[in-house]
């Protein structure tokens, strides 16, 4: 099946990559749960790619439900609000899920926000307009984009203001978004875009606004043909084109959409600007809708529990800064043969041991595995099938990288271009010798940059 | 894997009173998920479900030659692996059934008539010099069976030339003829195609079927264990050549047919150039790979004083493979 789209030349896929097992239906018809304000919330003063913010309180401050609490000192770096109303506690040191201490403000929830299907209603409920948007200035879309803390919701945690701007030099004709949700088990942005499709629709429009680009495409992988058609519904008359995608992973990385629709290659070291392009995540379109035209903060957002090893897999809507451990008691407790917690999906989640691990900004997903979804087998010889080169979509050569990285020879690496690996798992997952290869290419890569730094 | 990562372990944090014992929590680097479906030992399985065909040709021609050299060369291969993985202090190998495959490989690339004890040095050399030496399994230069091979083709020159294929006396019929190679290298006899393709000639054992080597080739390219690459770049380069030498040379009725279904240059193509090990990692590498062995079986058929030319030709392109392999580094996705 190729993807025939108007005025665009990709037809729907991309070379290489692999199909692991879905393992959506887990979750898939779960609709999303609004959870209880929990007693206690941690927000990471860094929750995005770039730089940390600044807090802006004290400890035994009172602050209300979406008060600023941090401000970015740089330019790609975001605001943080409370994401209940509280007390705010002393700063403490934790662990993130991917494994990096940072400061954070911790606080006490006291005081009252609107609860169950009020706080869904008070989120992506409402009308939300399609037409009359010329009135909001592009600049100031991005202004108020900034001032709600939004970063991209579909993991990388990336400002989303620095994407979504008017951009002079390199101007935008496309605006992307996506609406793939590749990784394996996760099911959040589906049940997103299932029940609440006029905020993307209108976050889109927005975006698009900002960005000045001409045309809107959603990408949607094609094994959720209802996300499909409940946005082609909501973006009806709209212009927004919706452009099913090959379910491949990782058909979402932005790299591999962007040629997928248009059949362009984002350069090595390059941002989807250079093609014209601007890529943001379905659930970052609704946050935007909601900062533009309500100007209210990044709170809460989407997130899937989900995986063989959580007693009822479900989609939840739940503050930013909610331990996992409270997820995981919202949605059953832990079966008996749970081995693993990620943040995120699978294949390119993060595992992390401690419940008590707050949720960031950038996490999609709680993925629960059970013994039997992480079953490995024993590494042996590398015996250079080839498959891992097979199964990588960015071209490369994972086991010779892999090699190099384990023998610490940089130049080696380099001329395989190690660097150009976003370290989707692929090869790791393919490899009938069950080398730990992203690990191995990992560690290359910061030996790497380390050499850089000289 | 998990026993390479640091193992940290906590109670979960939903503790049942009906639950005795929490789960026990692992971390781990991405990706989560393995295919385990497919393992280093299933592809050498899958290597030997090709070579059913094969084996079975050879039994059906060769009769009892055929088990008695399966039999040599196996139990050659697996004794050599066990010894010499031993004496390099390492845990044994044979599980990954790479042993057996060498061993059916190097069985199907000896004449019927070989003396017992060329099948076992040669099993002894292809595992021992060939193969664990190197650092056992993947880290091989050459193609052990080829290593074996070559060894006792120097070492015992009368079993293995032309005339050590032949006994007049022998009851099998194949076995009494010369092989079609030497049978036109030397007296220009062209041997009729239908004998080539059914494999009622005599030769090496599993090379005289030119049905059963496609038929468990295209087992091995369906299922992906093999590259298609390398068999299609090395039959194009016999077909080039054997094309251009039909039309040059003299009208002797050895055409280039002849040349791609007689000897062992399908044998070669799809299952001893195919070895992973030793032939390059991406498709344009494996491809040119298979081009060069092509060409070289050529050569060594038109210009040498061999009426067969598969063998050197793997290994001297098992030679080149590290130097292929760095040649065709391929572009990244959107770099120039």
């Amino acid at each position: 099946m190729g993807l025939k789209l108007d005025g665009y030349d990709g037809n729907g896929t991309f070379s290489h990559g692999v199909h692991p097992p879905e393992r959506k239906a887990l979750a898939k018809d779960a609709s999303i749960r609004v959870m209880p304000t929990p007693d206690k919330v941690v927000l990471s003063l860094h929750q995005n790619i770039g730089g940390p913010s600044e807090p802006l309180v004290k400890p035994r401050q009172t602050v209300g439900w979406g008060e600023l609490i941090g401000k970015g000192k740089s330019f790609v770096s975001t605001s943080l609000h409370a994401s209940v109303p509280g007390v705010v506690q002393r700063f403490v040191r934790a662990t993130l899920a991917n494994g990096r201490h940072m400061d954070t403000v911790p606080i006490k929830a006291e005081g009252e926000i609107p609860a169950g299907q009020d706080l869904w209603d008070e989120i992506f409920g409402g009308s939300w307009p399609t037409t009359g948007l010329d009135a909001y200035d592009p600049a100031q879309i991005s202004h108020d984009i900034s001032d709600a803390g939004l970063v991209g919701l579909g993991g990388a945690a990336f400002p989303t203001h620095v994407k979504i701007s008017p951009n002079d030099k390199k101007p935008v004709h496309t605006l992307l978004v996506n609406g793939c949700e590749c990784e394996p088990y996760l099911t959040s942005d589906y049940r997103l875009m299932v029940e609440a499709p006029a905020p993307i629709v209108t976050g889109a429009l927005l975006a698009a606004r900002s960005v000045g680009a001409e045309r809107i495409v959603i990408g949607i992988e094609d094994n959720k043909m209802p996300a499909v058609e409940a946005i082609k519904k909501a973006a009806d008359g709209t212009g927004i084109q919706v452009a099913v995608m090959k379910t491949k992973y990782p058909q979402g990385s932005e790299k591999h959409l962007t040629y997928a629709v248009l059949k362009r290659q984002i350069p090595l070291g390059g941002l989807p600007a250079d093609v014209g392009v601007a890529i943001s995540n379905v659930a970052t379109m609704a946050a935007v809708a909601r900062a533009v035209i309500h100007k209210k903060p990044l709170t809460h957002r989407v997130i899937s529990v989900t995986g063989g090893g959580i007693a009822n897999p479900s989609n939840v809507l739940a503050p930013i800064g909610i331990s996992f451990g409270s997820l995981i008691a919202f949605c059953g407790g832990l079966t008996p043969d749970a081995a693993r917690l990620v943040a995120g999906g699978p294949m390119m989640g993060f595992a992390f041991s401690n419940p008590d691990t707050p949720v960031t900004k950038g996490a999609g997903g709680l993925t629960v595995m059970s013994k039997e979804e992480v079953r490995a087998g024993e590494e042996s010889a590398c015996v250079r099938c080839g498959k891992c080169v097979d199964a990588c979509p960015m071209n490369l050569v994972p086991t010779k990288i892999a090699m190099a990285s384990r023998h610490q020879d940089i130049a080696l690496s380099r001329r395989y271009n190690i660097m150009a690996c976003f370290e989707c798992g692929s090869c790791a997952y393919t490899c009938p010798a069950h080398i730990p290869l992203v690990q191995l290419i990992r560690a290359g890569k910061a030996r790497v940059v380390a050499a850089d730094r000289g | 894997m998990e026993k390479k990562t640091n193992m940290q372990e906590s109670t979960s944090p939903v503790t049942d009173s009906n639950e005795p014992a929490p789960p026990v929590i692992h971390v781990s680097p991405s990706p989560h998920l393995v295919q385990t479906a497919s393992s280093t030992r299933k592809m050498m399985v899958d290597v030997l479900i090709a070579l059913a065909p094969v084996v079975a040709m050879s039994l059906f021609v060769f009769r009892g030659y055929a088990l008695f050299q399966l039999a040599v060369c196996v139990a050659g291969a697996l004794s050599a692996e066990l010894l010499f993985v031993r004496m390099r202090g390492r845990a044994t190998t044979l599980k990954d059934c790479s042993a057996i495959v060498t061993g059916v490989i190097l069985a199907m690339s000896m004449p019927g008539t070989a003396p017992w004890y060329v099948g076992a040095i040669a099993a002894f050399v292809a595992i021992g010099i060939g193969k664990v030496l190197f650092g056992g399994l993947g880290m091989n230069l050459f193609n052990p069976a080829m290593v074996g091979r070559a060894f006792v083709m120097i070492s015992f020159a009368g079993a293995l030339a032309a005339s050590g294929f032949e006994d007049v006396q022998s009851a099998v019929d194949a076995i009494s003829q010369a092989t079609p190679m030497n049978a036109y290298k030397m007296n220009g006899v062209v041997t009729p195609m239908a004998a080539l393709f059914w494999g009622t000639t005599n030769g090496s054992l599993g090379e005289t079927s030119a049905l059963a080597c496609i038929l468990g080739g295209l087992y091995l390219i369906v299922r992906r264990t093999a590259s298609w690459e390398i068999p299609a770049g090395l039959l194009l380069a016999v077909a080039v050549i054997g094309g251009l030498a039909d039309w040059i040379g003299p009208a002797d009725g050895w055409t280039v047919l002849h040349h791609i279904l007689g000897g062992s240059v399908l044998f070669g193509a799809f299952f001893i150039a195919t070895d992973p090990v030793s032939s390059p990692l991406t498709p344009k590498g494996k491809f040119v790979f298979g081009l060069g062995t092509g060409f070289l079986i050529m050569v060594l058929r038109l210009f040498s004083g061999y009426p067969e030319g598969v063998m050197f030709a793997v290994l001297l392109m098992n030679a080149l493979t590290p130097l292929i392999n760095r040649w065709s580094i391929p572009t990244p996705f959107g770099g120039k």
